[in-house]
């Protein structure tokens, strides 16, 4: 999920040449997570990779590390709840606490990734698109630790019961969907897989404008039954945002 | 399929309670005497409604072997709308609900409708300690000591008409009292029912304590229903009126999703829900995560007891 980013270190000795092709694959169209950084070869926008302003790799890795870092907070919280009782423990209701925090994690982390293009635009802070990798692989870890909550907590590896779930429950369909939608995603987030693919990766990672939908819609069918729609309609609106800016980014370039 | 039974009311009475425990003298003796030793008898003490002051119980009928769940998880993971949609909201909230002072309108068909004071409630019949299964529809359960004594005490007093065919259950709905309120996640005040043999089953149980202490406000103080066969929300909280009518009344959750609660909502592993199964449970304190969920009970358990009120009822068409 961070294709320009890659292709700059596929060419380092030559800063401008990535720049080049992001901008080649702009063209084809794509307006994305996929191709934030190709924007930044538009006329409008400053270029920040460009040759001649080479990025302090530190600032780079130090903003990686702190990511990482505040990443792995929730589940550290988790697993140390769970382990040693602190934060309160994990409550009356284990299970219930470790599934929704991963889902809401998955989707806030979801959210930021999509973020990172419009912040960056709008802020100029361009070297927030390096992190945007790693935070698109976050969400999609912590997608997979709620996945796995679902299997193993929720269902005990019951097959016939988890394919029950996903065809009675509209809710869990778009979960389900949400999780295996996200999976070519991150398999194809390395470096080479960016190169091998090209035009038709950043096609591919157009694939989460459809997560955000359905991982919202997801949240908000599960709380449907008890009409309590006061925290997923928060996501709604994030993502109908971020969604928004989009849309509009593409208006405007088209005129 | 209602059996039509508004004289049968009064008989329960006896049913209920083994004569041998209401009728302990000596234990009622020494628990008069014990309020006595402390300068009051002890349902007045209860009568400061204040979370925590004992009860006088008794054992009751139905004793369970399994273990309760504790005290802190009964009290602080509950769901109780009126003060926020979240399981540790009662807890925080509830502190501005106001048990005392406190009637409950006993109205519609009956012969002697009345409003009752809470504290003349508390005297009606004699308190007893029913330890029941509590599932709630959302796939957790607990076991809970209540204190309480049959409904149909109740009932017997007021004497239902032979129009009465269904009983109402209205919770409180003072946006003063009950910060959830503001929010419309369901039509307030919230409005639970039972067909009037349910009612009057011997499990059916007006609770007024629980671990043998007045009710926290967070668990429906002061006054509450108990139904252990039937999925926890069908046991109304903190009420203000009991209201007998004779048609099917429309009771607050199957209002809000008809397709999800059902009238009758009793616990049925075979019916899912249509945003979980009900086939299995967590029993919440005891299942661990790395431990696989329990498989629910028929009836919650109380098959034996309550399947003759549905016999030859579709359960499924009737969930």
């Amino acid at each position: 999920m961070d294709g320009p980013d890659a292709a700059r270190r596929a060419a380092p000795a030559a800063a401008d040449r990535p720049l080049k092709s992001a901008a080649a694959r702009s063209r084809a169209g794509p307006v994305g997570l996929a191709t934030g950084a190709s924007r930044a070869a538009d006329a409008t926008s400053p270029v920040p990779l460009a040759a001649g302003s080479p990025r302090p790799p530190k600032q780079v890795r130090a903003l990686k590390l702190a990511v990482f870092a505040l990443a792995l907070l929730p589940l550290a919280r988790l697993v140390l709840a769970g382990s040693t009782g602190v934060f309160g423990g994990l409550g009356a209701n284990p299970v219930e606490l470790i599934t929704r925090s991963t889902g809401t994690w998955a989707l806030v982390l979801l959210c930021i990734t999509l973020a990172v293009t419009p912040v960056r635009r709008i802020t100029g802070w361009h070297v927030l698109q390096r992190a945007r990798r790693m935070l698109g692989l976050f969400a999609f870890f912590y997608a997979a630790l709620h996945f796995t909550t679902w299997v193993w907590f929720d269902h005990w590896f019951d097959v016939r019961a988890m394919v029950a779930d996903v065809i009675e429950r509209p809710f869990v369909t778009m979960g389900f969907l949400a999780f295996v939608l996200l999976v070519p995603l991150a398999a194809t987030s390395t470096d080479a897989m960016v190169r091998r693919l090209g035009r038709r990766w950043s096609q591919l990672h157009r694939l989460v404008y459809a997560v955000a939908i359905v991982a919202v819609l997801h949240y908000w069918w599960h709380k449907s039954g008890k009409s309590d729609y006061a925290e997923v309609a928060w996501y709604a609106c994030a993502v109908a945002l971020l969604l928004g800016w989009r849309l509009l980014a593409r208006m405007r370039r088209a005129r | 399929m209602l059996i039509k039974s508004p004289a049968g009311c009064e008989p329960f009475a006896s049913e209920i309670t083994p004569r041998a425990v209401w009728t302990n003298r000596r234990s009622l003796v020494q628990a008069v005497a014990a309020g006595a030793a402390l300068g009051a008898p002890a349902w007045l003490r209860a009568q400061s409604g204040r979370p925590g002051a004992k009860l006088p119980s008794q054992p009751g009928p139905f004793p369970s072997m399994e273990k309760s769940t504790s005290y802190k998880d009964v009290t602080t993971y509950n769901n109780f709308y009126e003060f926020g949609t979240e399981k540790d909201d009662p807890a925080a909230h509830a502190h501005t609900l106001k048990p005392r002072p406190w009637t409950v309108a006993v109205e519609g068909e009956v012969r002697k409708p009345r409003v009752f004071d809470i504290d003349e409630l508390l005297k009606l019949a004699p308190l007893e300690d029913r330890v029941y299964r509590m599932r709630c529809v959302e796939g957790w359960s607990m076991v809970i000591p209540w204190v309480g004594y049959p409904l149909s005490q109740l009932l017997a007093r007021v004497e239902p008409t032979g129009n009465a065919k269904y009983v109402e259950f209205y919770t409180l709905a003072d946006s003063k009292q009950m910060p959830g309120l503001r929010s419309s996640v369901l039509a307030w005040p919230y409005v639970e029912a039972l067909r009037l043999d349910e009612a009057a089953h011997p499990l059916t149980l007006l609770t007024v304590g629980l671990y043998g202490e007045v009710l926290p406000n967070q668990n429906g103080a002061p006054v509450r229903m108990v139904v252990p066969w039937k999925y926890g929300f069908k046991s109304g909280k903190s009420i203000v009126r009991i209201r007998f009518v004779e048609q099917q009344p429309v009771t607050s959750w199957n209002r809000a999703a008809p397709h999800e609660y059902g009238f009758y909502s009793n616990v049925n592993p075979e019916v899912s829900h249509p945003r979980w199964s009900q086939a299995t449970e967590r029993r919440i304190g005891e299942d661990g995560v790395f431990q696989r969920k329990r498989p629910t009970l028929m009836f919650n358990g109380y098959a034996e007891q309550v399947a003759g009120l549905y016999a030859g009822m579709d359960l499924k068409r009737n969930f």
